[in-house]
């Protein structure tokens, strides 16, 4: 219908589209639009255009815009479009602000008087435009200008207004929620509106402060449920009904906010069990919009309070979104058990080679949700295997966003479970080595201190053996070319600390390669200086055993290039190391201990190596120093003026002056004369400052403290599979019987996924789980026993083996694993049909009581304002839901029109007749699309 | 979707001084200011040509070209059988093809990708029944009704509306209101011709 109303732009515009649409190359598209840019420019500041050219000037101007090109220059004529008195022109006008304007324009501030006269008009029409421009321009100095209006139109005769106004409040709350926070109980009150549009509007604004403060919206939790159940019910008009669906985009949104006022309150969770019960055997699940309501129903029970029965038909309906075709659904499944085995850990397991398909799936977004997965479901005994394959990934990808978030992952994993150094040391080696550059510097810091420390045991071989090992691997990794900056300060510092402390390797060997580092990254200063400084270090220990030291060739011209370098920084680390050299033995010893950085520098705070020299200086006739906190009059204020007073005795100081404080204005006493100050005593405060101290510190404190082996790791993974047994025990009953009343043959499942699946999924149930299933797979169960019996240490053979066993015909099979289990989805069905008569009695008493209970509770609810009106909004919101003809019929009546449009859609005379108009209008279908002309929904 | 009340004061501080806005490098800096479910809505066409575009969080032009160029290549070269998502920068881009447009929209890491795909779906759907069979030319040379049809569905990034037929009825009356007053301005400028000949 609408279709004859367009076309009605000038020729120059279709030709503008025409070229545009039919230009070859980028370039060719953007001199078109240029020179277009150039005519606008001229036209629209020409004086008198009537109004319909102008209104097409600013059309082509969002053109230009929406192509990318600038079109500020016209952004005022759009702006004066909306003062315009005809609709018409307005609504354009409208459009295109909002279009081009973001809310910190300098424009912005000439509409709002528009807008407010707008939100007054008479004619609803020009209202609704002037609530769209609210909701995307007013920002938070503009919002008191048409915040009373907005309020005054929550109460609009048309629902379309109340909708919109509704919305704009919650923008207004997002943006500022300090100048809405006396208007909450409005939305509230929305939720009882008569239009269902206008109350599935609330629910935005309602999931927000929900999710902000649960506490203040559980008396609401008794009305959502039963608006839910009206919903599903089909209480609502047909109007909102979506392919079948009773207004799925309302149950969907009211299943959120459950989901919210459910968490972690079994009282409120209680009275949801029943409708989200309902809605799950309610949803159609072969439809997309059904499955969209089916998961949301999954988020939203793995929130509340556990309830037995709703986890079973929420693990029924993933394994069904698991066992699809769809790629959608799959990737709906995994998040949705990534959602539950925090409540069920046992459920991941029946799914595990649906699991490892997707892992091995070709696509990258099934992929990177799995890895979410697995990582979410890390133990000790499979960390191995997935920080191996979450490296692999990593290395393979070039998105830099998502190779720093799993990069960051894989150190988390493997600093919370890493079986062994060893293990531990290669992790961050390769993920230093791949994604160095990406990873926080903290990360780095963490390695250094991990190698210094050893593992917290007093176990020095231990701990001596990590380093050698770690400088072993880090003499070969040097090797490599391009390592990233981080990286190499962490080989540097490591080669110059341990390099060459277990006397595996030569002095020679280690300085020959820290000065090829600093040759082959000399564009980098930090990575030069920790060479140097390594360098430092291994002369000096090789001085502090007795040996002589012989500078090699290319170390010495780097020393001689480096002391006259322009980097003080380098020169004075080369004057330095040259200075060491130079020393004996004592002193040698004294300035570079071995292995000092794991001692803590203690500060002498007193500064008592100062005190002959202070001694002097009063027996001199220098006045004593007096601490501040002990100066007359000062008292009071010490303690504020510590704090921002340390600083500045640091000398230099860079930020800006900050104001004038009143502590400041007392300073100067009269007591004490400026000669005080100047005498070499004074600035040294004789009292400890706590500031001074802290700052030193600072290097030790700051680093991470996860890496806890002894004390948090242990914990948690025994009692994780303790608790995994016993749930696993429980749930390798049901497989079994499971596994019985299949009847369709047993597929061989790849031997590679067994063994992946037996290393990801720990195998502790797989032993009872498989062995009824045939005498192929029973085999690879006795495998799996074996693999998952395996003590820690041999389980680092697993990755190696596992990782790479994957040829690519294994992609292919992705069928396989649905065979071995579809069987559990068949039994629970049954289980639920066994429930469902007790259930579906308490649903038809339920219903009744809620429709003529609730009236009553909305009541209640909002019993600070005139009940009067409350009443009679509840009694309109219910008989609007209760409108009596909605049935089945709808569901029937829907189908036909849906099969008419799609046979509409492929009709080739529609599309010829376009096809013809658009000739006529000149513009020439281009032969490289056809596609242009077919219908979308065709 | 959660909404932070720091990053509410954060967004205070960057409006009271104009110049800290501009952080074009930063095209994740917009995101955080507000959250939404949808943070825009593209589409383009299987040639990479742009047809409608429609932005809820706040970007500059040098942003929007540079998410355009981005998407339409990770999008366009995704092969038909694959999911309808993609990651995006710690975001989420559902897309779905209809004939040669694809439809994008962007939302957060923890919204129902399969209900915006309805969503989508929905759009379509209405943008079907009012210009009776869509085709891509449709929107081409209509560009500003699909826009007026996506204010009615969308406002703010949240769905508004999920009736078809209230979307249908408001639309429409706009396209009468606007037929009528053509028509008044027309009879009023007959009538004062007629008074003043």
């Amino acid at each position: 219908m609408g279709s004859q109303g367009g076309f009605y732009q000038s020729k120059e515009f279709l030709d503008l589209v025409k070229s545009i649409g039919e230009a070859r190359s980028k370039a060719e598209e953007d001199r078109i639009v240029l020179s277009e840019i150039e005519t606008l420019k001229r036209r629209i500041s020409e004086p008198d255009i009537p109004k319909r050219k102008m209104k097409e000037y600013i059309l082509r101007l969002v053109y230009i815009e929406m192509l990318g090109h600038d079109a500020s220059f016209g952004y005022i004529h759009a702006v004066k479009m909306t003062h315009d008195d005809s609709l018409l022109v307005k609504r354009t006008g409208y459009l295109a602000v909002t279009l081009f304007l973001n809310e910190d324009h300098d424009l912005i501030i000439l509409i709002v008087n528009t807008i407010q006269k707008d939100l007054k008009s008479d004619n609803y029409l020009v209202v609704c435009a002037a609530l769209n421009a609210v909701c995307k321009l007013i920002n938070e100095e503009t919002i008191p200008a048409v915040l009373p209006q907005v309020v005054e139109l929550l109460g609009h005769p048309k629902e379309a207004v109340r909708k919109k106004a509704i919305m704009a409040l919650h923008r207004f709350y997002q943006k500022s929620p300090s100048s809405v926070s006396h208007l909450i109980s409005n939305f509230r009150k929305r939720l009882c509106d008569n239009d269902p549009g206008v109350m599935g509007a609330t629910l935005c604004p309602l999931f927000d402060l929900i999710a902000q403060d649960v506490n203040s919206y559980k008396d609401l939790v008794i009305s959502f449920v039963s608006i839910l159940k009206q919903v599903a019910e089909r209480r609502l008009s047909k109007a909102y009904d979506y392919h079948q669906m009773p207004a799925p985009f309302i149950q969907i949104k009211l299943l959120k906010i459950l989901a919210l006022l459910g968490s972690g309150d079994k009282q409120a969770s209680e009275t949801m069990y029943t409708v989200v019960g309902d809605i799950f055997k309610k949803c159609d699940s072969s439809s997309n919009i059904g499955n969209a309501v089916l998961y949301e129903c999954i988020c939203c029970v793995s929130s509340i309070y556990p309830n037995t029965k709703l986890l079973d038909s929420a693990a029924d309906a993933i394994s069904r979104f698991l066992k699809s075709d769809s790629h959608n659904l799959k990737y709906m499944g995994i998040d949705a058990l990534g959602r539950l085995i925090k409540i069920s850990p046992e459920i991941a397991e029946q799914h595990q080679l649906a699991v490892i398909d997707c892992l091995e799936d070709p696509d990258d977004t099934l992929k990177r949700k799995t890895f979410e997965l697995l990582y979410k479901m890390t133990k000790s005994t499979n960390v191995e295997v997935i920080v191996d394959r979450m490296i692999g990934y990593m290395i393979s990808i070039n998105d830099n966003h998502y190779k720093t978030e799993i990069a960051s992952r894989c150190v988390e994993l493997a600093e919370q479970f890493a079986p062994s150094n060893q293990w531990f040391i290669q992790t961050m080696n390769k993920v230093f080595e791949h994604a160095g550059d990406l990873v926080n510097i903290k990360i780095a810091h963490n390695l250094m201190r991990l190698i210094a420390e050893g593992f917290g045991e007093d176990d020095d071989n231990a701990d001596s053996k990590l380093r050698s090992s770690a400088v072993e691997s880090y003499l070969h990794i040097l090797g490599e070319p391009k390592l990233p900056s981080v990286f190499l300060q962490v080989i540097c510092w490591v080669l110059g600390e341990y390099g060459t402390a277990d006397g595996m390797f030569s002095a020679s060997d280690v300085t020959g390669k820290l000065c090829d580092v600093a040759e082959a990254y000399s564009s980098n200063e930090t990575v030069k200086a920790y060479a140097v400084t390594a360098l430092m270090k291994i002369y000096a220990f090789e001085i502090a055993a007795g040996r002589k030291v012989d500078m090699l060739p290319e170390c010495q011209s780097l020393m001689e290039e480096l002391l006259a370098s322009h980097s003080t920084d380098l020169q004075q680390r080369a004057y330095e190391l040259q200075a060491v050299i130079g020393l004996d033995v004592h002193a040698v010893e004294c300035i570079m201990p071995l292995d000092a950085s794991c001692e803590d520098i203690e500060v002498d705070k007193g500064l008592s190596f100062l005190d002959g020299y202070i001694q002097e200086a009063i027996e001199k006739g220098a006045q004593p120093y007096i601490p501040e906190s002990e100066r007359s009059g000062l008292i009071n204020m010490g303690n504020f003026r510590n704090q921002n007073h340390h600083e500045s005795l640091h000398g230099l100081r860079f930020e800006a002056y900050e104001l004038p404080k009143p502590a400041e204005s007392a300073e100067p006493e009269p007591m004490y004369p400026r000669e005080t100050y100047q005498t070499p005593v004074s600035p040294i405060p004789s009292n400890p400052s706590d500031a001074g101290s802290a700052e030193l510190k600072l290097r030790l404190d700051g680093v991470q403290q996860k890496w806890g082996r002894p004390t948090y790791t242990p914990e948690t993974s025994t009692s994780n599979s303790t608790s995994q047994k016993s749930v696993n025990g429980a749930s390798a009953v049901n497989s079994t019987r499971e596994a019985y009343a299949s009847r369709k043959p047993q597929v061989e499942i790849s031997h590679e996924k067994q063994k992946l699946a037996a290393s990801l999924f720990g195998g502790t149930s797989k032993p009872e789980k498989r062995p009824a299933t045939g005498h192929k797979v029973s085999k690879a169960s006795s495998h799996m026993v074996e693999k998952s019996h395996v003590p820690n240490s041999s389980m680092e053979v697993a990755p190696e083996k596992a990782a790479p066993a994957q040829p690519p015909p294994d992609l292919l099979d992705l069928g396989e694993p649905t065979a071995t289990s579809t069987a559990p989805s068949l039994d629970p069905f049954k289980q639920l049909e066994g429930l469902l008569d007790t259930t579906q009695d308490a649903l038809a008493a339920n219903s009744a009581t809620t429709a003529s209970r609730s009236p009553d509770v909305m009541a209640l609810l909002y019993a600070d304002t005139p009940i009067g009106i409350h009443n009679k909004d509840d009694a309109d919101l219910l008989s609007g839901l209760s409108n009596p003809s909605v049935t089945n019929m709808a569901g029937a009546t829907a189908r036909p029109r849906l099969s008419q449009s799609s046979s509409k859609g492929s009709n080739p005379k529609d599309s010829l007749e376009k096809d013809a108009l658009v000739r006529q209008m000149g513009v020439n279908p281009s032969s490289q699309n056809p596609n242009m002309f077919k219908d979308l929904l065709g | 979707m959660r909404h932070n009340p720091e990053e509410a004061q954060r967004h205070q501080k960057s409006e009271s001084g104009i110049p800290a806005f501009e952080a074009p490098e930063n095209p994740d800096f917009p995101f955080r200011l507000l959250s939404r479910m949808i943070h825009f809505v593209l589409l383009i066409s299987r040639q990479g040509k742009v047809r409608l575009t429609k932005w809820y969080s706040p970007y500059s032009q040098k942003e929007r070209t540079k998410v355009i160029r981005e998407l339409g290549g990770v999008i366009l070269s995704r092969g038909p059988k694959l999911c309808n998502f993609v990651d995006w920068r710690g975001f989420k881009v559902v897309y779905k093809r209809y004939a040669s447009l694809y439809f994008c929209m962007c939302i957060d890491q923890d919204d129902n990708e399969l209900e915006v795909l309805e969503i989508i779906h929905h759009f379509v759907e209405i943008l079907d029944r009012y210009f009776g069979s869509v085709c891509e030319l449709d929107l081409i040379f209509n560009f500003h009704k699909a826009y007026y049809i996506l204010d009615e569905l969308l406002l703010a990034g949240e769905l508004q509306e999920s009736s078809k037929k209230t979307v249908a009825r408001l639309i429409a009356a706009q396209d009468s209101l606007v037929e009528t007053a053509k028509e008044q301005a027309s009879s009023i400028s007959n009538i004062i011709a007629q008074a003043t000949k």
